[in-house]
């Protein structure tokens, strides 16, 4: 089972994740940028957690054979604080950068005036800078958020079919679904959704532009939940062919929109491509198993 | 400003040929369209090298070579649009800073043959900070060879061994290592720290010890010096002399 995980704090994951993500079938994530849990106070704190989703978090996702990619946005929460928006004002150099395949996550957290206008900001920058958008609906108050979410998306300037309408429930999949949106649920402990009720919504609904993801992060959650969403699945009657198109079609197809996913991992060898190249050196293959490709563990070798 | 062309001698000389031979190279891998899209790409930042707005055109042309050119072309392109404008050690540093990893490594590439004197140093002295072995193999090639101070040098040689980057990635390695006593003293210690952790020594540090036994005045055997053969000295002119040999073929 090929698994691509489409929505997955990683930066809050240890390297055992990965490599039991590695294990489950993950060759693929989507990381999108967040709140960190301890409120950011400056665009600073902002811009070295992107420069971290596209340096550090890929290499380490490469070691373990991952492909690693990342949404950037002002997140809904922090959208409320006056010192954390002029992130904004930094967020166009980013969206040019290989392997951001979307704006996000984006959409409402109290719904106030000032996420409204984060929202919409960013929905536009999204289809200024040619990116789908990855639009979150908030845990409190949920179906009037994603009603409210649906009309700001309509009024933007982005195509519903280049939203991804994520954290879904039964309560909210048929207005997304009806909205033209991309579905997006989240298999998470407690709060979202768990594999029986992901398979009863699959049931009802079809695989069609679903997304399911584990959403994990530094709360009680569960990286492998992608794959054990596959088993409930495969276990309950839906094909193969029906599982791959929910864990890795579908999440291909929606972050393929950015024209930037490159499923090809980079190899994390120290002198692969560029040393070679510019030194008339012949390119040596990256090499396919991860884990026995270290030569060392970098990442925990030094703090 | 531009350094390239200062005065017979200094190291910049050879860029301009080690540079087109990349542009050789990177043409003929590249197919129609990206090669067009190279094109123009370099034309433009030849023609506007300065930052018009909030960002230069050929800063956004760099942020997007991976997807035009292809991932594994990306950095050569990167090298040869810094080249094309003219980039000069503080824009040098402002690319690294705003820059991916990806793009932080062309910066690092590029170091020898754009920035002729030491301007550029902390942009290396941050790479070395780093734990992304691919950074730290960059930052290893000439432009460190030729102006990190001793210390920060010999740190840097026992961060590859550290990290697993083979040291065919440390430039100039044998002129460097050549009687450093202190980095001798290092890899002892670090030799005897893994060893008795019961952990085993990285292959490449008797090769670098071999390199600063060969003319100590102690442990002058003549029969160590040929140790120094895979690495050769040819990185006098770095960029145009074959890589020495694929990374020593230890895959474990
Ligand atoms: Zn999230």
């Amino acid at each position: 089972m090929r698994i691509f995980d489409p929505h997955i704090h990683m930066t809050s994951r240890t390297t055992d994740d990965y490599e039991a993500m590695y294990a489950a079938g993950v060759r693929a994530v989507v990381e999108p940028a967040f709140w960190l849990g301890q409120p950011r106070t400056s665009p600073a704190s902002f811009l070295d957690y992107f420069d971290s989703l596209l340096g550090w978090e890929p290499f380490r996702a490469a070691q373990y054979g991952i492909a690693h990619h990342c949404t950037l946005a002002l997140n809904p929460k922090e959208a409320n604080d006056p010192r954390c928006v002029p992130v904004l004002d930094e967020l166009p150099r980013y969206l040019v950068k290989d392997h951001v395949v979307a704006v996000g996550e984006i959409g409402y957290d109290s719904m106030t005036p000032a996420e409204d206008t984060a929202l919409a900001v960013q929905l536009q920058l999204a289809a200024e800078y040619e990116l789908p958008a990855l639009v979150h609906t908030p845990h409190r108050d949920k179906l009037a958020g994603l009603r409210r979410t649906l009309d700001v998306v309509r009024e933007s300037a982005l195509p519903p079919d280049r939203v991804l309408v994520d954290h879904l429930n039964e309560t909210t999949v048929k207005e997304a679904k009806d909205g033209g949106c991309w579905l997006g649920f989240s298999v998470y402990p407690d709060t979202k959704m768990d594999e029986e009720r992901m398979v009863a919504v699959l049931q009802e609904y079809g695989p069609e532009k679903v997304l399911v993801n584990s959403a994990a992060d530094w709360g009680r959650s569960d990286p492998l939940k992608t794959r054990k969403v596959g088993d409930a699945l495969l276990k309950a009657g839906f094909t193969e062919d029906d599982v791959d198109q929910v864990l890795w079609h579908n999440p291909v197809a929606f972050y393929g929109l950015s024209g930037r996913l490159d499923l090809e991992v980079a190899g994390t060898d120290a002198t692969h491509e560029g040393n070679s190249i510019l030194r008339g050196a012949p390119k040596t293959d990256p090499e396919p198993a991860p884990k026995s490709a270290l030569k060392t563990d970098p990442a925990t070798t030094e703090a | 400003m531009n350094h390239l062309h200062d005065a017979p001698g200094t190291p910049t000389d050879a860029a301009p040929t080690a540079l087109a031979a990349l542009h050789t190279r990177l043409n003929s891998r590249l197919d129609g369209a990206a090669r067009a899209w190279l094109d123009q790409a370099l034309d433009e930042a030849a023609a506007h090298p300065g930052a018009r707005g909030p960002i230069s055109v050929w800063e956004l042309r760099i942020a997007e070579a991976g997807r035009r050119c292809g991932p594994e072309h990306a950095e050569a392109a990167r090298i040869l649009l810094l080249h094309a404008a003219r980039a000069d050690a503080a824009t040098l540093a402002r690319v690294y800073r705003q820059g991916t990893a990806a793009e932080r490594r062309a910066v690092l590439e590029a170091l020898p043959h754009l920035v002729p004197g030491p301007d550029a140093l902390p942009i290396v002295e941050d790479a070395l900070r780093t734990n992304d072995t691919r950074l730290v193999a960059a930052a290893v090639g000439p432009y460190a060879a030729r102006h990190l101070d001793a210390h920060n040098w010999r740190h840097a040689v026992l961060k590859c061994l550290f990290t697993g980057v083979p040291v065919n990635a440390v430039a100039d390695l044998p002129r460097r290592a050549r009687a450093d006593a202190e980095l001798a003293r290092m890899l002892g210690d670090y030799a005897d720290e893994r060893t008795a952790a019961d952990r085993p020594v990285p292959e490449d540090l008797y090769r670098v010890l071999a390199l600063t036994e060969a003319l100590t005045e102690s442990g002058s055997e003549s029969g160590s010096e040929s140790g120094a053969g895979p690495t050769t000295s040819a990185s006098e002119a770095p960029t145009a002399s074959p890589h020495p040999g694929t990374p020593t073929g230890k895959e474990s």
